[in-house]
């Protein structure tokens, strides 16, 4: 059930049945039959600790939606509110509780997640109900096990709530989870950081842990380091558009708690006789984690990659197939039939990608096809045929144009071609109307790009934005400009050349096939994020001191003492054990990125990650906007 | 050593032992006589109250508590009303049942805690009888009133009163009664005459129990076990009947040949093999068990009995004695020409000491049975049992001895023995008095005996033992620091400066305090400067908010929540402000802490728009005043309040300097439309946005045909292709158009493709 959490160099599973554990023993306090009303954002992660027959084992027999008005009647003895502690959820609470039967009265109880809050339980006393709940308790659920080598706070808008809020609640948690985790998995000897917000929380493990003198356990540290990165260090990597196939499903379908809803079409079941059968409506539901041997494989590549990964193994499979042939005795017949579910499932598996991959690629692929054209013209200086490029050039209709254009724009922007003056492709998006979120992710990467935009030029994007989508995305727009999205230049030099060059964020020759660097990742474009990280493992931060003072905020190192006979021997040849934190989100292409520095034959450091949220671009911006809903008559 | 046994007799298969634990160190004129008595369990205090019959007020009673050795640790005369019943709880605490039903609660030095009452009923019809019990669930009390009913609270800490069902045929007192813990409630067993009830929450159901003996008529006293597994009843025939509690199985019925009532009546020890019972009578004990026979012991002095988990021990007026089973292994090794192996490990070893050759005969006997690490094991587990250091240490020498003939012996039982040992021997010092078998210490578990300890404010002692057993720091010496500090702070003579200091000196290294607990006791006894200063040295910022809450110091508070970055805790401050504080206080108080200050901000946002206005305001933030005009005009429906609220946006945008955003605003045709969009976007949406897309085309000059072509909007796109004079553009949009609908529109653009492909 919970096999890919083993994979990993460290057993996150740990985590994920400590978990289980408290859940366990609350719900085992209220005794008897029960119904659950879930806060409707918290089934999603819930879902990654414990599924529904765990909690059928504890007596309960009925799930419902918090909601105003009354709980639909449940023959139970309990009703449990799993709640975040949010007021406005507290106001229906005390509605469903005010409205229970008084005739018959049930036991109430309220588990709040991730921690439970004095603030809403002043708000339940004065609504008069705080007395009708048996049980007050909370659940303790900050970083969540996603997969073998990932942890998430699944915390849907901490970034906003940092940089544009000023309210540190998500980081107080995230220092929590790692007290946590230290708990568990031994304290972390070593303590880098950059940025404001990594500052705080190592600033809050460090009083944690003096607070928690003299509790704390003996185990042997399982991490030598924790690396603790602010998102607005790294402001880019997000904005670009992720081309790993994980991070390409990411930006067009949306992966929500490790499921990804997809479009059914291309799933139905080609039966015979049965042609010309309605096609399924509901959404095709895939859950996606390493579990699954072949999207562990193809997940990190380069979506170019995926094809011939893809092909090659359904030779696989179809040769173990007709091994059936072969197998003449019954010893071999049956050594045949036992591996027969294994290899049904990888051709289901085989088929679900098959399918995932050319959604995709209606969306990319004949843009595709010409941006590699293009690609090896600047790379290679080759000279493409003029009928090639016409015809190239014809096939791009409608919404592969549009990937490819934006994606070459992309580029230019990241290698830092006239990004100080007004892209003709934006003018002609916002003249089109595109997608609201598209532009803004370009007109950031501009800005980023170009360490803030001329007056002139910001004025002008914003008029056209406005003018365009609506007045009312001023609020918008003064928001990206409040987390440094969007800046007017500031007398001070453009600095991003620098960090790229000094960095190598732009590396010519990515090798998409068989890549030798972490900018296979966006094509070109090597994550500053990741090369901090990987900076900080060789050569070590010292040798990029210049770099890290342009970057946002403050870079760090604190030690943590380990109680003396916990300190690790490491085996020669051992690799040693970082844990990743990104503030404020991380990328699918982060991660993959990640992946492939674990996995390089000679980098003599293993990643975990965590993050406070998994994001991409779009799921980003959005966070950050403030649209009023029109209230029309 | 050869009189160890001594004190021993025999009553059926097992042995019994009295063993002399103390001399009393109280002076009491009259002994126990005339005296209310009660003993806690595990070697606890004893309470005695003189006279408590007395009402007069110049004679008042005295009540007074020792500790098991007879050292006076409180005494105080009895102001209150009359006392029926003294009690101990499992955590030392002193219970005084009065008369009217009021239970007064002490601690071990007599200082007054609480009190409770036990209900209406019971203070109208009066205290007959109480008995005060112990259950998993803490400390029990259940009282006989006058009306001959029973109410029951099982823990006096979370007290739920409980009325028990009447008992039929009652007219006066029961002739005995006690309280029985089954099936996790708690139950009044009670003897009317011979007949036998048990009252739960609901009924009251006859019992009878299996084979008593048919001469009785009356049962005329009874007493549970300490695990309230067995029943002993008494019989006015003089005999005893000894069972299981529920009344399923019968022991043994012994004929004590005794008629007149008893003074007291115990169960020994339930952990052993032979359970029997104790009954008292005037100078007289007899220990009666399975078989046939009794033992008689004389007393020369009125004596109470108390149960123990593995005896029971005799207080009278001057001793203190255990009265116990001889345990198994002791038994073995003492016992009159024992050959077990521990025996012959213990002469091996005594022949080792005289130099004499014979000890290698006795290994050798031990060792051909290969016996040996049985013998170790026996020597040890008897020296736990001991309560003389000689002998305990003679024991463990010969087991020490006979390890060294044993390789890979494994050590934890020898070492942990002798560190309990010690542990015991302290606390069983006279100065000290506790008591404790080594049965009962392992039943207590250290955490129980260090607070027991503690409530001595014996804590050199507790910090001691806790360094000795090396407990974890913060279960142990820092526990006992804290306790010691909340003591501290309570001392009014010293000044708050000397305390402060006193108190962080001696905690200073110690893990784990929580000086929070220090500063609440110091605040409690009316010292809030100390405890101001006590929480200047509490590492969790988060526990110190509360109380600087209770003590009215509201900004220490907030920066303090600010500290802990809990952001719940800094709202809780800021509302708690919010209600304390005028506005205007509140306001500047927030200005200060720009955390509390934002944190603010988002709950007006959800909650009171309003007051973000207000905030806003004082501020002079125009800027988001702006915004919050911009937003607010799209919530209202009325065009004209919309119109306003713009014109207040725009107002605040150029009071904030923005030049930027009110421009978009005023300057001419973006403002027209974004009321035209405001407007006309609720009646004709589709339309309109197309139209605004064309307008800024051509305003711009910046003619995009595929946007309009993608819009469908054949007329702008045309119209724009015109306009620009551009052959292929113009071929374009008419490749687009069908001959159906666009007709005119095919012929216009015809004719404009003619001019331009003449130019």
């Amino acid at each position: 059930m919970a096999s890919h959490l083993f994979c990993g160099r460290v057993n996150l599973n740990i985590l994920r049945e400590a978990a289980r554990k408290d859940l366990r023993e609350f719900l085992d306090k209220c005794s008897g039959s029960k119904a659950i009303v879930w806060d409707e954002y918290l089934t999603g992660p819930f879902g990654l600790i414990a599924q529904y027959s765990l909690l059928k084992e504890h007596e309960v027999e009925k799930m419902f939606t918090l909601k105003a008005g009354r709980i639909p009647s449940a023959a139970v003895k309990n009703i449990v509110f799993f709640v975040r502690p949010r007021l406005e959820l507290m106001d229906i609470i005390a509605e469903n509780v005010a409205s229970e039967d008084k005739l018959q009265p049930r036991d109430v109880h309220i588990l709040f997640v991730p921690r439970r809050s004095l603030l809403c339980e002043q708000r339940l006393k004065e609504k008069g109900v705080l007395n009708s709940f048996t049980n007050i308790d909370e659940y303790i659920l900050d970083l969540i096990p996603y997969d073998g080598d990932l942890l998430s706070m699944e915390s849907e808008s901490s970034f906003r709530e940092c940089y544009l809020e000023n309210d540190q609640t998500s980081l107080y948690h995230a220092a929590k989870g790692l007290m946590n985790l230290q708990a568990l998995y031994g304290t972390i000897p070593q303590i880098f950081g950059k940025g404001e917000c990594a500052r705080h929380v190592a600033n809050m493990m460090l009083r944690m842990k003096r607070e928690f003198a003299g509790s704390q356990t003996q185990i042997l540290p399982v991490f030598d380091t924790l690396l603790l990165l602010d998102r607005n260090v790294d402001l880019l990597t997000p904005l670009a558009t992720q081309l790993t196939y994980e991070g390409l499903i990411d930006e067009i379908f949306g992966i929500t708690n490790g499921y990804v809803k997809l479009p059914p079409e291309k799933f139905a079941q080609k039966k015979q006789g049965e042609g010309g059968k309605e096609l399924p409506t509901e959404p095709k539901k895939l859950q996606l984690n390493s579990a699954e041997e072949l999207y562990a494989e193809i997940r990190d590549k380069n979506f170019n990659a995926v094809g011939a990964a893809l092909s090659k193994k359904a030779k696989i499979i179809s040769a173990a197939f007709e091994e059936r042939h072969n197998a003449k005795t019954v010893g071999e017949i049956k050594q045949f039939v036992s591996q027969l579910p294994h290899m049904q499932a990888a051709r289901s598996s085989l088929a679900n990608h098959t399918s995932i991959a050319e959604l995709i690629k209606d969306i990319t692929t004949d843009s595709w096809l010409y941006f590699i054209l293009c690609n090896m013209v600047r790379n290679a200086h080759l000279n493409m045929p003029d009928v090639f490029s016409q015809t190239a050039l014809l096939s791009c209709v409608s919404a592969s144009e549009d990937f490819f254009d934006s994606l070459t724009v992309e580029q230019e922007f990241m290698t830092g071609v006239d990004t100080d003056k007004v892209s003709t492709y934006i003018e002609d998006c916002i003249a089109q109307k595109d997608p609201l979120i598209k532009i803004l992710r370009l007109v950031c990467m501009q800005s980023v790009c170009n360490n803030g935009l001329k007056q002139k030029v910001l004025d002008y994007y914003k008029k056209e934005i406005l003018q365009t989508y609506g007045y009312k995305h001023i609020l918008t727009l003064k928001n990206l400009e409040k987390v440094g999205l969007l800046k007017p230049q500031s007398t001070m030099r453009n600095n991003y050349p620098t960090i790229r060059k000094t960095l190598k964020l732009w590396m010519e020759d990515a090798n998409e096939q068989n890549p030798n660097d972490i900018s296979y990742v966006y094509s070109g474009y090597a994550p500053l994020s990741v090369r901090l990280t990987q900076v900080l493992a060789r050569p070590g931060w010292r040798s990029i001191e210049e770099v890290l003072k342009m970057l946002p905020g403050p870079h760090f190192e604190e030690r943590q003492q380990v109680p003396t006979g916990l300190h690790k021997k490491r085996q020669p040849g051992e690799n040693r054990t970082t844990l990743v934190f990104f503030l404020g989100g991380v990328t699918y292409a982060e991660i993959a990125a990640l992946r492939f520095l674990s996995n390089m034959e000679d980098s003599g450091t293993e990643y975990i990650i965590a993050a406070t949220k998994l994001i991409n671009g779009t799921s980003w911006i959005k966070s950050l906007m403030d649209s009023p809903e029109e209230n029309l008559p | 050593m050869a009189f160890v046994t001594a004190n021993w007799n025999p009553l059926g298969e097992a042995f019994y032992r009295k063993i002399e634990l103390y001399e009393m160190g109280w002076n009491l004129k009259d002994g126990l006589r005339e005296c209310l008595v009660a003993a806690a369990p595990y070697g606890g205090p004893i309470s005695l109250l003189k006279g408590h019959n007395r009402r007069s007020p110049s004679d008042r009673p005295q009540l007074e508590i020792y500790s098991s050795s007879g050292l006076p640790l409180a005494s105080f005369p009895w102001k209150s009303g009359v006392v029926k019943q003294l009690g101990w709880t499992v955590s030392d605490d002193l219970l005084c049942v009065q008369e009217d039903g009021t239970v007064l609660v002490y601690d071990l030095l007599g200082g007054f805690k609480r009190h409770f009452s036990m209900g209406n009923e019971v203070s109208q019809s009066q205290v007959l009888e109480t008995k005060i019990f112990h259950s998993p669930y803490g400390t029990g009390v259940a009282i006989l009133t006058g009306a001959l009913r029973f109410t029951l609270a099982t823990n006096i800490d979370d007290i739920k009163l409980r009325r028990l069902p009447e008992v039929p045929g009652l007219q006066g007192a029961p002739s005995c009664w006690a309280v029985l813990t089954q099936d996790r409630q708690s139950k009044v067993l009670v003897a009317n005459g011979s007949h036998l009830f048990i009252l739960d929450n609901t009924a009251c159901t006859p019992v009878t129990p299996p084979g008593l003996s048919p001469q009785a008529s009356s049962i005329v006293h009874m007493c549970v076990s300490f695990s309230y597994k067995y029943l002993a009843l008494l019989t006015d025939s003089g005999h005893v009947w000894m069972g299981t509690s529920n009344l399923k199985e019968k022991l043994s019925e012994v004929d004590t040949k005794i008629k007149t009532p008893p003074k007291q009546m115990a169960w020994y020890g339930t952990l052993l093999l032979f359970p029997s019972a104790v009954v008292m009578w005037d100078g007289l004990l007899i220990v009666v068990g399975e078989c046939k026979e009794t033992i008689q012991y004389h007393l020369d002095d009125d004596s109470i009995l108390v149960p123990e988990l593995d005896g029971v021990r005799i207080i009278s007026g001057t001793h203190h004695e255990l009265l116990q089973e001889v345990p198994g292994a002791c038994e073995e090794i003492f016992k009159i020409a024992s050959m077990a192996p521990g025996a012959l490990l213990l002469e091996a070893h005594k022949e080792y000491e005289k130099e004499s050759q014979k000890a290698d005969e006795y290994l050798r006997e031990i060792k051909e049975q290969s016996l040996l690490s049985e013998a170790v094991r026996q020597c040890v587990e008897a020296a736990g049992h001991e309560h003389e250091p000689e002998t305990q240490k003679t024991l463990l020498r010969a087991a020490s001895f006979g390890k060294c003939f044993l390789s890979n012996f494994p050590p934890e039982q020898f070492v942990s023995m002798c560190r309990d040992l010690r542990v015991l021997n302290a606390v069983r010092d006279y100065t000290v008095g506790i008591p404790l078998t080594h049965t009962q210490f392992k039943q207590m578990t250290v955490q129980v005996l260090i607070d027991r300890l503690v409530y001595r404010k014996l804590y050199p002692l507790a910090i001691e033992i806790c360094r000795y057993l090396k407990t974890p720091e913060y279960q142990g010496v820092s526990r006992v620091l804290k306790h010691w500090a909340c003591y501290k702070v309570q001392q009014k003579e010293e000044s708050d400066e000397v305390i402060a200091k006193a108190v962080s000196v001696k905690l200073a290294d110690a893990a784990g305090i929580s000086y929070s607990e220090i500063a609440t006791k110091a605040y409690e006894s009316g010292r809030t400067e100390l405890a101001i200063k006590l929480l200047e040295f509490e590492p969790r910022s988060g526990e110190q908010v509360p109380l600087l809450l209770k003590m009215k110091k509201s900004p220490l508070a907030l920066s303090k929540a600010i500290e802990s970055g809990d952001t719940d805790l800094v709202y809780t401050v800021v509302m708690y402000l919010k209600n304390e504080l005028n506005r205007g206080d509140f306001f500047m108080m927030l200005r200060n802490q720009p955390v509390a200050l934002s944190l603010y901000k988002q709950f007006c946002k959800h909650q009171e728009q309003d007051t973000l206005k207000d905030l806003f305001n004082q501020d002079d933030d125009h800027e988001e005043l702006g915004n919050l005009y911009v937003k607010a005009s799209y919530k209202d429906q009325r065009l004209e309040a919309r119109i306003a609220l713009l014109q207040s946006a725009v107002d605040e945008y150029y009071k904030a300097k923005n030049e930027f955003s009110a421009k978009v605003k005023t300057s001419d045709s973006p403002v027209t439309v974004t009321f035209f969009s405001s407007i006309q976007k609720s009646f004709l949406p589709q339309t309109f946005d197309q139209k605004c897309t064309l307008l800024f085309m051509i305003k711009t000059k910046n003619h995009n045909k595929y946007c309009c072509l993608s819009h469908r909007d054949m007329e702008g796109a045309a119209e724009a292709a015109i306009e620009r004079r551009n052959e292929s553009e113009i071929s374009t949009v008419l490749s687009r158009c069908s001959a159906t609908t666009d007709h005119l529109l095919m012929e216009r653009l015809n004719r404009a493709k003619a001019t331009a492909v003449k130019k």
